[in-house]
C-alpha cells in the first residue's frame, strides 16, 4: 500500500463516458447518490445519444454521465476535473470537457489500433502525447475485471458487463467514498442472481484496490460537504420531480389526479413514474396520439379531476388545438412540456429553451393561458405543485416549462411535509344552485366555477364555441365575443396580483442585471456570484413566472444601467420583454447548442458588456 | 355502478331549452327525438348523463339534450369521452360524431376506443357527406360521387363503418336508419345495456347536400326487400313476404328463396350476436345491395371485459396492498437521509 495524500476541494466535476451500453449512467448514479449520502450537495446531467445502441465503439454512440459534488451545488458543472472514459470515443468526443491538468482514467484494453480508428482519431492518443497535458491514468479495466470474476463467470460477456464497477471502484478510492451503498443497492437489485451480485462486488473492490495498492495515482480527495439547510433529503431528478409535485397538488386539492400522456423525450419519465402510482389514485392513461393525451385531459378536467399532460416541443405543437380548447371552455389544466432541441424532431435528447413562444402565442385566436417555469431540477416539485394550483384556482391551462437538463438531471432535494404545503380551493359551483351558470365569474379574480357531471342542478353545455358570458348559451354576438375575449385576457392578467414578486441578487444600483429564466438558474446565479465576490458591479434575476409577470418586473428591469437576458433560444425571452417593456434596452446572450451554459462563457459576456462604455 | 333515478323520468327531463337549427327534414331530427325517449328508458339520474362531440352538423347534438355535454374540437370527441369515463366511471357518456368526424379527422381516436372497449355509447351520424362545410366528400361517400371537392368524381374508396368497428376489435356494432325511429330505439337501447364501446350506425340523410344517398335501402318501397333485420337466436329472414333468408355456403354469405330448392327455414343461418368469432359479423357488415340486403340492428355484441373493468381493478388491487398511502410516505420511500 502507498500513501496518498489528502487534498481538499469544495467541489469536483466527475464525469463518465463509455459506449451506450456500457453502464455509465447507472455508475454515475451509484456515485452521485453515494456522495449525497455522505453529505455532499450534488448535481447529475445525463448526456445519452439518441439512438439507443449506435454502433460499438463509435462517437454516435457515446453515452456519459456528469456528477458534480461539493459544498454548493448550483448546476452539473462545466469542466470536469476526473473523466472516466471505457473507450477511445468516448474519450475523443469528451476530452474537450476535461480541465486542463485535470484526471483522465481510460481503460487502457480498450485502445486497441481497430477501435482507435473507429473512433475517428488518426493516431493513438496515449501515445503521441495529445494527452501530456492531463493526468492520464492507464488501468488495464476489462483484464482486471476478468480477472476479478474468473471464478465466477466462465463466460466473456457477462464478466465484460461488470466493467463500469471497476471504474466506479477506482473513483470510490479516488474521492475516499464507502461501498456500502453499493453494496446494498447490487443486493437489492439483483437478488435473484447472487452471481452477479458477488462479481459486481468484487470488480468494484479489485478497483478499489487497484487505485490504493499502486501508484497510478498520488493523492485522494476529499470534497466539503454541503452547507445545506437541516432536514431530510433524497436524490431526485426533474421529471420524477415533477410527476410528484402534481401528485401532492391533487392530494392537497382532495381530487383525483388525472395523466393523458403519450411516450416523448425527454418527458417520458413523467408518465413512467406516474403510471407507478396507482395506489395514490393517479389515473393514468397512455393515449393514442399527442392529441388524444391532451382530449382527455381535458375531459378528465370537465369530469373534475386535476387533470394533466406531459410532453415536450413536437408534442406541445400537436396539443395547440386543444389547449385552445381548454382556455375557450375555461377548465383548469397542466400541460408540462420538458422542452428539447427543435424545431421539429431536433435533437431529442439535448436542452433547450426555444418552446417558450410557442407555449406564449402557439395557438388560434386570442388564447391567453399561465406560462411558469421551473429553475431546477429539485424545484421542478414546487413548481408542478404550483402549476397545478394556479390552474385549479384559476380555471384556465397552465403550460410548466422544464427541459431535458432540469428533467433528465438530479440534485438533492429537502423532502417537504405535506402538512406544510399549502392547501389548493378549485372553485366547486354548490349542487342545486338555482343561479348557477356556467360563465358567472368571480368579480374579483374573473374565474368561472366547476360544475362537473354528476352533480344535481348543475347540468349545463361547454365547447369551442363562443358563447355568452354568464349563461354560457352559444352566441356570435360581437360586443360578447369582446368581452368574453377580454374576459379570458384579464382572469391570466389578474394572477399578477396573488403572485410573489420578482426578487432580484445584488444592488439595486449594480450596473448591470442579468436575467434568465428557466432551466438556467444554476449557472447564471454561480456565474454572477462569482462576479460580485470579485468586485463586479452586477445583479441577477431569474423568472419563473412569465404570463403574467410579477408586477415588479418593470421596476426592476428600469433600474439598472444594463441588462443582458440569457436563454437557450434565440431570444424568445428577451423579445417578450421588449413587447411588455418599452424602452430599455436590453442585451441579449444566447446559445442554441443543445448544451447548457457554462459558467466561464457567461463570466466573459458579462465582463465584455461592463467593459462597454 | 351507474346511479339511477329515484323518480321516474320522461323526455321533458331531458329536452334543452336551446333552439334546434338542423335544417328542416335533416335526419338529425328523428335521431333527437328518439335520443330523448331512450334516456328516461335507461333510468339513470339525469346527472349521470353526459353528451360529448366533436365538430360537424351532427356534433351541435349536446346543445339540444339537457345533460352534462361536452361540444369539443374536429375529431377529438373520443378522446375527451375517454377522459370523462376514466376520470369518472360512474358516468353514462354517449358520443355524437359524424362519418367525417369520427373516420377522417378523428380515425384515429375512433379505433382506439375501440379497441380499448372503453365504456361508452358512441352514435355514428352517417350521411356520407360534410354538410357542415356545404358538400364535400367524405371517408364514407360512395366511388364515383360527384361533390364540391371531387368535380370529376370521387376516386377514394370509402370506409364501411362496419368494418371498422369489427375490425378493431369492436364488442358491439349495430346499424339503424334515421327515419325508422322505433327501430333506433331498439337499438340505443340494446347499445346503452352493452358493456364497452358500443357503436350505433345510423343512416342519416342529409336533405340539402346529399339528399337519397340511403334510399336505395331506406326507401319505404324497397325496405322490406333490401333490410335485413337481424335478431339474436333468429334466422336471418327477410323480403315482403318473409321468404327470403342468408345461408352459408362455403365460405360465403347467399341469398336463397325459402321453397325453392328444396331450402326450407331450417337451412337458414341464426344469427349469434354474442360469439367472438368475428367472420359472420364481418359478411353481415359487409352486405349490401343489389346481390344483397343491408344488415340492421345489432350485428355483434361480444361480451369482454371493458377498460373500466380492468382499470378499476387494477386501481384496487393497487391500493390493497400498498406501502405507499399517501404522498409523504411517496417522499419519504427509497433512499433518504437526514442532514443536522
Amino acid at each position: 500500500m502507498t500513501h496518498k495524500e489528502v487534498i481538499k476541494r469544495d467541489e469536483v466535476v466527475v464525469k463518465f463516458v463509455g459506449d451506450s451500453g456500457d453502464g455509465m449512467q447507472l455508475t454515475g448514479t451509484l456515485f452521485s447518490d453515494t456522495s449525497a449520502l455522505d453529505g455532499n450537495d450534488i448535481a447529475t446531467f445525463p448526456d445519452y445519444p439518441a439512438e439507443i445502441r449506435a454502433p460499438h465503439n463509435t462517437v454516435a454512440g457515446v453515452s456519459g454521465f456528469q456528477v458534480h459534488i461539493g459544498k454548493h451545488i448550483y448546476s452539473s458543472g462545466d469542466e470536469a476535473d476526473v473523466l472516466v472514459a471505457m473507450n477511445p470515443a468516448s474519450l475523443n468526443s469528451n476530452l474537450k470537457w476535461v480541465k486542463k491538468g485535470g484526471i483522465i482514467i481510460i481503460d487502457a484494453d480498450t485502445f486497441s489500433s481497430e477501435a482507435i480508428e473507429k473512433a475517428g482519431y488518426t493516431a493513438n492518443p496515449l501515445e503521441d502525447n495529445s494527452l501530456s497535458s492531463y493526468n492520464l491514468i492507464k488501468a488495464p479495466v476489462t483484464s482486471m475485471t476478468m480477472e476479478a470474476v474468473k471464478d465466477i463467470f466462465t463466460d466473456k460477456k457477462s464478466a465484460e458487463k461488470c466493467r463500469n464497477m471497476f471504474a466506479l471502484g477506482m473513483i470510490f478510492f479516488i474521492f475516499g467514498k464507502s461501498l456500502e451503498h453499493t453494496d446494498a443497492y447490487l443486493e437489492k437489485k439483483f437478488k435473484k442472481n447472487p452471481a452477479v451480485v458477488e462479481a459486481n462486488k468484487a470488480v468494484i473492490r479489485a478497483g478499489y484496490n487497484f487505485c490504493e495498492n499502486t501508484d497510478v495515482l498520488e493523492a485522494q480527495f476529499q470534497v466539503e460537504t454541503a452547507e445545506i439547510t437541516k432536514g431530510k433529503y433524497r436524490n431526485i431528478t426533474g421529471n420524477i420531480a415533477t410527476a410528484w409535485g402534481l401528485l401532492a397538488a391533487a392530494e392537497k386539492a382532495g381530487l383525483k389526479l388525472f395523466l393523458g400522456s403519450y411516450p416523448i423525450t425527454p418527458a417520458t419519465d413523467i408518465l413512467v413514474e406516474l403510471a407507478k402510482h396507482k395506489s395514490l389514485g393517479a389515473r393514468v392513461f397512455q393515449a393514442e396520439d399527442e392529441i388524444a393525451g391532451i382530449c382527455s385531459a381535458i375531459g378528465a378536467a370537465f369530469a373534475g379531476s386535476l387533470a394533466c399532460t406531459s410532453t415536450s416541443g413536437p408534442g406541445l405543437s400537436l396539443k395547440s388545438e386543444a389547449i385552445g380548447l381548454a382556455v375557450m371552455t375555461e377548465l383548469p389544466l397542466v400541460i408540462v412540456d420538458v422542452q428539447r432541441g427543435g424545431p421539429s424532431t431536433g435533437l431529442p435528447t439535448k436542452t433547450e429553451q426555444s418552446d417558450l413562444a410557442q407555449a406564449l402565442f402557439g395557438r388560434n385566436g386570442e388564447a391567453p393561458c399561465i406560462v411558469i417555469a421551473a429553475s431546477s431540477s429539485a424545484n421542478c416539485f414546487d413548481w408542478a405543485f404550483e402549476a397545478a394550483r394556479l390552474a385549479l384556482e384559476h380555471m384556465t391551462p397552465c403550460i410548466l416549462l422544464t427541459d431535458g437538463y432540469l428533467g433528465n438531471g438530479s440534485q438533492l432535494f429537502r423532502i417537504p411535509k405535506m402538512a406544510d404545503l399549502p392547501q389548493i380551493h378549485p372553485p366547486f359551483a354548490k349542487e342545486n344552485d338555482p343561479e348557477y351558470m356556467p360563465y358567472r365569474r368571480n368579480p374579483e379574480t374573473l374565474v368561472r366555477e366547476w360544475a362537473v357531471p354528476g352533480m344535481e342542478g348543475l347540468r349545463h353545455r361547454i365547447g369551442g364555441l363562443e358563447k355568452t358570458n354568464g349563461k354560457g348559451a352559444v352566441s356570435t354576438d360581437n360586443n360578447n365575443h369582446q368581452l368574453m375575449t377580454t374576459y379570458r385576457k384579464e382572469k391570466v392578467e389578474r394572477i399578477a396580483n396573488r403572485i410573489p414578486d420578482q426578487k432580484v441578487m445584488g444592488a439595486e444600483d449594480a450596473e448591470l442585471l442579468v436575467i434568465g429564466w428557466g432551466g438556467t438558474q444554476g449557472a447564471l446565479k454561480l456565474a454572477v456570484q462569482e462576479m460580485q465576490n470579485e468586485g463586479k458591479s452586477i445583479a441577477f434575476t431569474h423568472f419563473n413566472y412569465i404570463m403574467p409577470l410579477p408586477k415588479n418586473t418593470g421596476d426592476i428591469l428600469k433600474r439598472h444601467k444594463k441588462t443582458v437576458v440569457c436563454e437557450l433560444n434565440m431570444g424568445q425571452f428577451v423579445n417578450y420583454l421588449r413587447m411588455n417593456f418599452e424602452g430599455i434596452n436590453f442585451r441579449q446572450y444566447n446559445k442554441v447548442q443543445g448544451l447548457p451554459f457554462v459558467v466561464s462563457e457567461l463570466k466573459n459576456c458579462f465582463n465584455q458588456i461592463l467593459e462597454e462604455k | 355502478m351507474i346511479e339511477h333515478s329515484t323518480v321516474e323520468l320522461t323526455r321533458a327531463d331531458f329536452a334543452s331549452d336551446q333552439m334546434v337549427k338542423w335544417c328542416p327534414g335533416c335526419g338529425d331530427h328523428s335521431i333527437l327525438a328518439s335520443i330523448l325517449g331512450v334516456f328516461p328508458k335507461i333510468g339513470y339520474k339525469k346527472e349521470n348523463f353526459c353528451m360529448v362531440s366533436g365538430i360537424g352538423c351532427s356534433s351541435r347534438f349536446p346543445y339540444y339534450v339537457n345533460t352534462y355535454g361536452f361540444h369539443s374540437i374536429h375529431g377529438r370527441a373520443a378522446a375527451i369521452a375517454t377522459g370523462i369515463k376514466i376520470s369518472n366511471p360512474n358516468l353514462s357518456v354517449w358520443i355524437n360524431s359524424g362519418d367525417g368526424d369520427a373516420m377522417a379527422i378523428g380515425g384515429n381516436h375512433f379505433i382506439h376506443l375501440i379497441r380499448r372497449n372503453m365504456d361508452v355509447n358512441y352514435i355514428l351520424f352517417n350521411n356520407q357527406i360534410y354538410g357542415l362545410t356545404k358538400g364535400q366528400y367524405s371517408p364514407t361517400t360512395k366511388q364515383g360521387q360527384i361533390t364540391k371537392t371531387s368535380p370529376f368524381g370521387v376516386i377514394d374508396y370509402p370506409f364501411n363503418p362496419g368494418e371498422l368497428v369489427i375490425g378493431s376489435r369492436g364488442t358491439f356494432f349495430a346499424r339503424a336508419v334515421d327515419n325508422q325511429p322505433k327501430t333506433l330505439v331498439e337499438v340505443c337501447e340494446h347499445m346503452a345495456a352493452h358493456d364497452g364501446t358500443s357503436v350505433v350506425e345510423v343512416l342519416q340523410n342529409c336533405v340539402i347536400f346529399n339528399n337519397g344517398t340511403h334510399a336505395e335501402v331506406t326507401d319505404k318501397e324497397v325496405r322490406e326487400e333490401r333490410q335485413l333485420w337481424l335478431k339474436h337466436g333468429e334466422p336471418m329472414i327477410f323480403g315482403k313476404n318473409r321468404d327470403k333468408g342468408i345461408v352459408l355456403n362455403g365460405t360465403k354469405l347467399e341469398v336463397v328463396t325459402i321453397g325453392e330448392n328444396g331450402i326450407t327455414e331450417k337451412d337458414i343461418l341464426v344469427h349469434d350476436e354474442t360469439t367472438e368469432n368475428t367472420g359472420i359479423h364481418m359478411m353481415l357488415a359487409q352486405m349490401r345491395p343489389p346481390h344483397f340486403p343491408m344488415a340492421f340492428g345489432v350485428i355483434r355484441a361480444y361480451k369482454q371485459p371493458t377498460y373500466k373493468q380492468l382499470f378499476e381493478h387494477q386501481m384496487e388491487d393497487a391500493q390493497k396492498d400498498a406501502k405507499i398511502k399517501c404522498v409523504d410516505d411517496l417522499l419519504n420511500s427509497g433512499d433518504t437521509w437526514i442532514v443536522e
